[in-house]
This record gives C-alpha cells, sequence and structure tokens, in this order.
C-alpha cells in the first residue's frame, strides 16, 4: 500500500494484466503452414526448401544447426532453464505469399494489425512498411519514389531471391552464426526479417517500418535482418513488436546485421513490447565505415526476458557510432539490456546512453562493453547508465567491462541509480496531481530526453505505452 | 469559510512535533507565523498539506485532550490524501521545492491545472494548450519569472531564488483558497525578496486566498500587511498577535515570555 493513499488502490500484479491490450490472438486454422514442434536437421531442410533457397542457403543453414547444437547455454546473464526447445513451432506460415495491397491481406491477420495501427501510422509518416506475422512477412509496401531511387526493402527471403549476390556477400559477414547460440539457431532457422539497400547518396527521408507480430502459441519467431547503406546514404529504420498474451513462452532470436559505408548514416529504433512471457534474445550489429554514423534506439518494454546488446563496430577512421538504450522492467520480467562499442580505428567515438526502470519487482541489467584497440588512437567513449526503481522490490545492475588498449584515447563512465523519492510525489500530489499520475510524470521526465530522439509520433506512443505500463502500479 | 485548524497534535515516528495548535484563518487574511528554530513551523506546514511522515496524534481522552479538526471551508481535510488536498484549494509554497528532471515547468503546471480545476472546467477555460501558455508566459512576467524556466526541468538545476519565485507563480496560477508559505523568503536577494512581496500582494489583492506566513525575519514582512502574528514554541502557538508584535520579537526575541535571549 502506498504511503500516500488513504484511499484503496487495486494493483495487477499478475502476468495476465490487462493494461497489456495487444494481448489478442486469432486461431490457425487458416494457415497456409504450420510446423509440429521441434527442431532437427529436417526442420531445417524443409524451411529450405519450402523457401525454394539455393544451395548455399541451405548448407549455411545446416552448419549453422550444429553450431547451435555444439554451442552451450549462456549462463553469464538472465535465466534462460524454462526454454524448452523441443516445444517450439519453428516455421509458421499464415498466409500464402507477401502482397502489396493491404485489401488482400488475410482478414484475420489485417485484423490485428488494424488493432496495432498499421496502416494508420504506413499513410502517416512512413516511407515503407512490412508487416510479419509469426514466420513470414505478409504485407510490404514501398513509396514509389524511393523505388525509383533505387531504394531496395523487401522481405529477407525476397532479398534473397532477388539480390542473391548483395545477400551472398554481406550474410552472416557481421554476424558469423557461431557468435552465439542464438545467432546459430537464428541462421539456422531464419525466415522473415528485412533486405535493405540505400544507393550511394541517397537519403530515405522518412522512416521504413517492420512490423513483428508474434501469433500462434509456442512460436518461434527468427527474423533475419540485413541493411545495407550505401555511401553517403541515409536511412532510419523502425520495428515495433507484440504478441498475445498466451501462457506458455514464445521464443524471438533475432540477428540484424548493418552495414553502414563511408560517410552513410543509418539509425535503428526498436520498440520492443512483447507480452510478459517471451523470451527475447537478439543479436544486433553494425559495421561502421570511416566518417559514417550509427544511432541505436531501443527500447524495451515487453518480454519476459530481453538480453540484447546493439554493437557498433567502429571500423573507419571518425566513424560514430551511439546506442541510446531504455529498458522497463516489471513484475516477472528481467530486461538485460546494454551495448557494445569496439574502436578499431583513429579517431572514432561512441556514446552510450542507458535508463532503466525497474518496477514491481522487475530487473534491469545494464551490459556493456567498451574495446579500444591499439590502432585507435584519439578515440572517445562515453557511457551514462541511469537506473529508476520504483519500490523496495525491484533491482537494477549494471555490468560494465572496459578494455583499453591505447592510451591516447577518452573513456568517461557515469552511473546512477535514483529511487523515486517520497519528496518527488509529495510535492507533485500537494498540486493535486494523483499518485498515479505523479510516478508517470516523474518516470516520463527521467527517459524524456531519449523518447525525444524518435520521430513525433512515435514519441507520443512511446509515452503512452509508458504510462500504460504504469498504471495499476502503486505497490 | 475558513481554514480551521484546531487542536492539531503531529508526530514523527513516536516524537511529538506539533503539540497543540490551532488557528483559524478566514479568505483575504495573511497570517505570519514567527518562531525559533525547530520550533515545529515548517512541520506544521507538511502536516497541513498531508505529508505521509506526520502522524496524526490520537487524542488522549483520558487528560481531557479536545479532538483534533482540520477543516477547509467545512470539508475535512483529516480524511483527504495530500493530492486531494491540493484539488480541494490548499496550497503549499515549499521551504525546499522538489526537483523532477525532465517534467517541464509548463506541462507540469498544466497537468496541476487541470487536476485542480478539473481536465473539462481547465479546456472549457483554455481550449487549447497554446491558450494556457500564454497564460502561463504572462503570470511569469508578471511574477518576476524567468519566462525560460518554463521550458525548463521542474526546479530541475533552479537556483534557491529561482525556486522561490517559481512557487510564487504557481500560486498565482492555481489559485488556492487557502496557502501556506514556508519560508518562501529565506535566501533570496533584496531584489528577489521584493519580487516574490510584490508577489503576494498581487496574489492576495486578486484572488483574496486565507494565507499563512511562516518565517524567520522581519524583512519580508516590512512589505507585506499581516492581520495577524503568531509565535511558535515547542510545537505550541505561544503568542498572538497583530502587526505590532513582529518589531517586539525583533527587539525582545522569540523567547521574552521565559529566558531572554537573541535570536539571529
Amino acid at each position: 500500500m502506498s504511503r500516500f493513499a488513504r484511499k484503496q488502490v487495486s494493483s495487477h500484479p499478475s502476468l495476465v494484466s490487462d493494461t497489456y491490450q495487444h494481448g489478442f490472438a486469432f486461431p490457425t486454422d487458416d494457415y497456409a503452414t504450420v510446423f509440429e514442434p521441434g527442431l532437427d536437421e529436417n526442420t531445417v531442410k524443409d524451411i529450405s526448401h519450402l523457401k525454394e533457397e539455393p544451395a548455399w542457403m541451405l548448407e549455411y543453414r545446416l552448419r549453422a544447426y550444429y553450431q547451435f547444437l555444439a554451442k552451450t547455454m549462456p549462463t553469464w546473464g538472465g535465466d534462460l532453464s524454462a526454454i524448452n526447445f523441443d516445444a517450439i513451432r519453428y516455421y509458421l506460415r499464415p498466409a500464402d505469399s507477401q502482397v502489396d495491397s493491404w485489401d488482400k491481406v488475410p482478414s484475420d491477420v489485417k485484423t490485428t494489425f488494424e488493432r496495432l495501427g498499421i496502416p494508420q501510422a504506413e499513410r502517416a509518416a512512413l516511407a515503407g512498411v512490412k508487416a510479419q506475422y509469426d514466420s513470414e512477412v505478409v504485407y510490404g509496401s514501398l513509396h514509389q519514389s524511393l523505388a525509383k531511387d533505387g531504394v531496395v526493402f523487401l522481405s529477407m527471403d525476397e532479398g534473397l531471391r532477388r539480390h542473391p549476390e548483395l545477400v551472398k556477400e554481406y550474410f552472416g559477414r557481421i554476424i558469423p552464426a557461431g557468435d552465439n547460440k542464438f545467432a546459430a539457431l537464428n541462421t539456422a532457422v531464419w525466415s522473415g526479417g528485412s533486405f535493405i539497400y540505400v544507393p550511394p547518396g541517397v537519403e530515405v527521408k522518412l522512416p521504413l517500418q517492420t512490423y513483428f507480430r508474434i501469433n500462434a502459441e509456442n512460436a518461434g519467431q527468427f527474423e533475419r535482418t540485413l541493411i545495407i547503406v550505401d555511401e553517403g546514404a541515409k536511412v532510419h529504420y523502425l520495428e515495433g513488436c507484440s504478441a498475445p498474451n498466451f501462457s506458455s513462452g514464445s521464443l524471438h532470436a533475432a540477428v540484424v546485421e548493418i552495414v553502414v559505408k563511408r560517410g552513410a548514416r543509418c539509425q535503428y529504433t526498436t520498440i520492443q513490447n512483447w507480452y510478459k512471457n517471451v523470451y527475447n534474445l537478439v543479436t544486433k550489429r553494425a559495421l561502421v565505415e570511416a566518417e559514417a554514423e550509427m544511432v541505436w534506439t531501443d527500447f524495451n518494454m515487453g518480454s519476459r526476458l530481453t538480453m540484447k546488446y546493439p554493437s557498433l563496430i567502429l571500423a573507419g577512421r571518425g566513424a560514430r557510432g551511439e546506442t541510446l538504450s531504455m529498458a522497463l522492467a516489471g513484475a516477472g520480467q528481467h530486461q538485460d539490456t546494454g551495448s557494445k562499442a569496439v574502436h578499431l580505428a583513429p579517431h572514432t567515438s561512441s556514446t552510450i546512453i542507458s535508463k532503466s526502470i525497474s518496477k514491481g519487482g522487475g530487473r534491469t541489467s545494464y551490459r556493456g562493453l567498451v574495446n579500444v584497440g591499439p590502432k585507435a588512437h584519439h578515440s572517445r567513449n562515453t557511457v551514462i547508465c541511469d537506473a529508476l526503481l520504483l519500490d523496495d522490490q525491484s533491482r537494477s545492475d549494471t555490468y560494465p567491462t572496459d578494455k583499453i588498449f591505447n592510451s591516447q584515447v577518452q573513456v568517461q563512465h557515469e552511473a546512477t541509480v535514483s529511487k523515486i523519492g517520497d519528496d518527488q510525489l509529495f510535492y507533485l500530489m500537494s498540486r493535486g496531481i494523483s499518485e498515479e499520475d505523479g510516478r508517470k510524470m516523474i518516470v516520463n521526465g527521467f527517459i524524456g530526453d531519449l523518447v525525444k530522439k524518435l520521430p513525433l509520433e512515435y514519441a507520443v506512443e512511446m509515452n503512452r505505452l509508458i504510462d500504460h505500463e504504469m498504471e495499476g502500479s502503486i505497490g | 469559510m475558513s481554514l480551521q485548524i484546531s487542536h492539531l497534535r503531529a508526530k514523527v515516528e513516536d516524537t511529538p512535533i506539533i503539540r497543540d495548535v490551532s488557528l483559524t484563518i478566514q479568505p483575504g487574511e495573511l497570517h505570519a507565523l514567527m518562531g525559533p528554530n525547530g520550533s515545529g513551523k515548517s512541520s506544521l506546514a507538511l502536516t497541513l498539506a498531508g505529508h505521509p511522515a506526520y502522524q496524526l496524534a490520537e487524542p488522549n481522552s483520558t487528560a481531557g485532550q479536545p479532538p483534533t479538526r482540520l477543516r477547509l471551508d467545512g470539508h475535512d481535510l483529516l480524511k483527504l490524501s495530500p493530492d486531494e488536498r491540493g484539488r480541494l484549494g490548499l496550497f503549499l509554497a515549499f521551504q525546499y521545492p522538489a526537483e523532477i528532471p525532465g517534467v517541464t515547468v509548463q506541462n507540469f503546471l498544466w497537468q496541476a491545472f487541470q487536476a485542480r480545476f478539473g481536465a473539462d472546467q481547465a479546456r472549457r477555460h483554455f481550449d487549447k494548450v497554446i491558450k494556457f501558455r500564454d497564460h502561463l508566459q504572462q503570470k511569469a512576467e508578471q511574477m518576476g519569472v524567468n519566462p525560460l524556466l518554463l521550458k525548463r526541468g521542474l526546479n530541475e538545476n533552479f537556483s534557491g531564488g529561482e525556486k522561490k519565485r517559481l512557487e510564487m507563480l504557481q500560486l498565482a496560477v492555481l489559485e488556492p483558497k487557502y496557502a501556506i508559505l514556508d519560508e518562501t523568503d529565506s535566501g533570496l536577494d533584496i531584489d528577489a525578496l521584493q519580487a516574490v512581496a510584490a508577489g503576494i500582494n498581487q496574489v492576495l489583492a486578486d484572488q483574496r486566498p486565507g494565507m499563512l506566513i511562516i518565517t524567520h525575519y522581519r524583512r519580508i514582512l516590512d512589505h507585506l500587511k499581516p492581520n495577524a502574528v503568531h509565535v511558535m514554541i515547542d510545537g505550541r502557538i505561544a503568542r498572538s498577535g497583530g502587526a505590532e508584535l513582529v518589531a517586539e520579537l525583533e527587539r525582545q526575541g522569540y523567547r521574552s515570555d521565559h529566558s531572554k535571549q537573541d535570536d539571529g
């Protein structure tokens, strides 16, 4: 009970929370293909055959599958012991093929995305949109002017069919299958995801967006994204994620590889709002060439456990990288997030800003690596981690690692942990603001400077989501 | 119609802080509360606003203690949470206003204004947020608050003087029925002091709230015209009188009745 409240305030501590508005699901009876649960060599072959892939991709998948088997579960982060690889369906195809007209999307799927506001968002503020339902991208569009400029925005499967040479050159180059167990799993059974190519000098002014939706129970979603931003080009890519409120967990293990060529800029924004029993184990990495810039804006509020550390490989002179990470963990959730910055060239700079909020017994961890190599003289790195705890049951940890192999560098690390102070709440309440609204204000203020980095529509949506999360959280 | 405090007793943990305070403030009246450090003045202010650290002491009926009453225009405040008291029109200008990083002053005040008057009524008055902001801007200039502060985080890295002036701006914008000003004058230079005093007089003239100003110093009272002056010592009102009491206190110190001592 809150110290301020003299009236009864109800709380919703259970997982089946009525504040998660994306928790609806539709039956899978009409799906074109649904695999039985479980994973073996045949599962991998079946996926590849269904997709009529070239032989090299099947070989690639199979090699990855055996790497997946050989690798042990990581034990250094969150608790992965409840994941049962045999209970997961590795491939679910809702429709026969991707369509480019909203009217042709199957009605259940369409209803889902309409409830999530996808078509409106597309009309309002996007240069292109993809919608992935379980394993496959079911809808895609791209503004004609961009297509004319040579911008490519396809599902990864289409990308492989239509640009095999580019895919073969870059696929697995930034994140090899053997990087970690879940990258290996993704490489073996990947399906969907985005393939983006922006030609030299082309600036994509509005964001490209993909919306990922898990619909089926025990589904695994293993999308694979490859973004190549050619010299001097610019793009902002956004992804949003949600899932129904099933009782048994789903697994989302994505791999995102990005190449930002000389003088180019890429911003990659994630608004992750999976239902609170999804395991979200994602590997994201960008190779940043000379004078290029990569920005990760990574917002995590859903899932049971997220382990995700978007990485910056600053490979060219003057390359810049920035990670803005926001995590919100409520009851039963663990957000183990952070970033890695690897400086390989001189005059490179990176900034990592992490803000986390823990409430209702939730746990956030910042895990970061800063590695400045021997050639990266005159490089700079700043890490700022701020954690906000909303109550005494919640937890926040910081696990920073610095490996500096050069004396001519500047590395800064700041970390703060604060609690919502009774004095702050009392001040707001004395002005007539309710305790719940007061908490929302304090939390929104805490992350305000990160939310401002989002396009306006998303910033508004983000504040709304956080308000939603904060409802009934007076404990 | 009054803010009626009778036989207020409060403790922090088990230590009695307010021993027995009774005071009635009518709309349009300005009362000054003076007294030495640690006499319970700020505790009285926080208790009135409903701070959870201050527990009301149960009356000891065998000792013949009369029950505590706290009423704002007939509403029983004792049953209400701090926000409910605020919405009824009780305002506390804090001695140490809290900093809320990232929450801009103008957004905070719009939300507080809507809470105070009801969202519908607030929107009828200012159908667009932008109109409220114009109003706020105007009030800020009137109260000597740098309008640039309105876009900054609430009290975030404000100087002591800026914080106190912002409290006065909130007082002017939220139009409370009764306001308690807790050492609003301390830590101000002469210009800021005059600006704050002018703000108080303006609000008194425009809105006629009942006010209780807690202060250590005669300085601010020279710019105001208190209807009554009270001296608090050891959790009790030891003396009450008119404005002339201020000069006497300055000559003789707070404990002139007891052992004489100077008060800085």
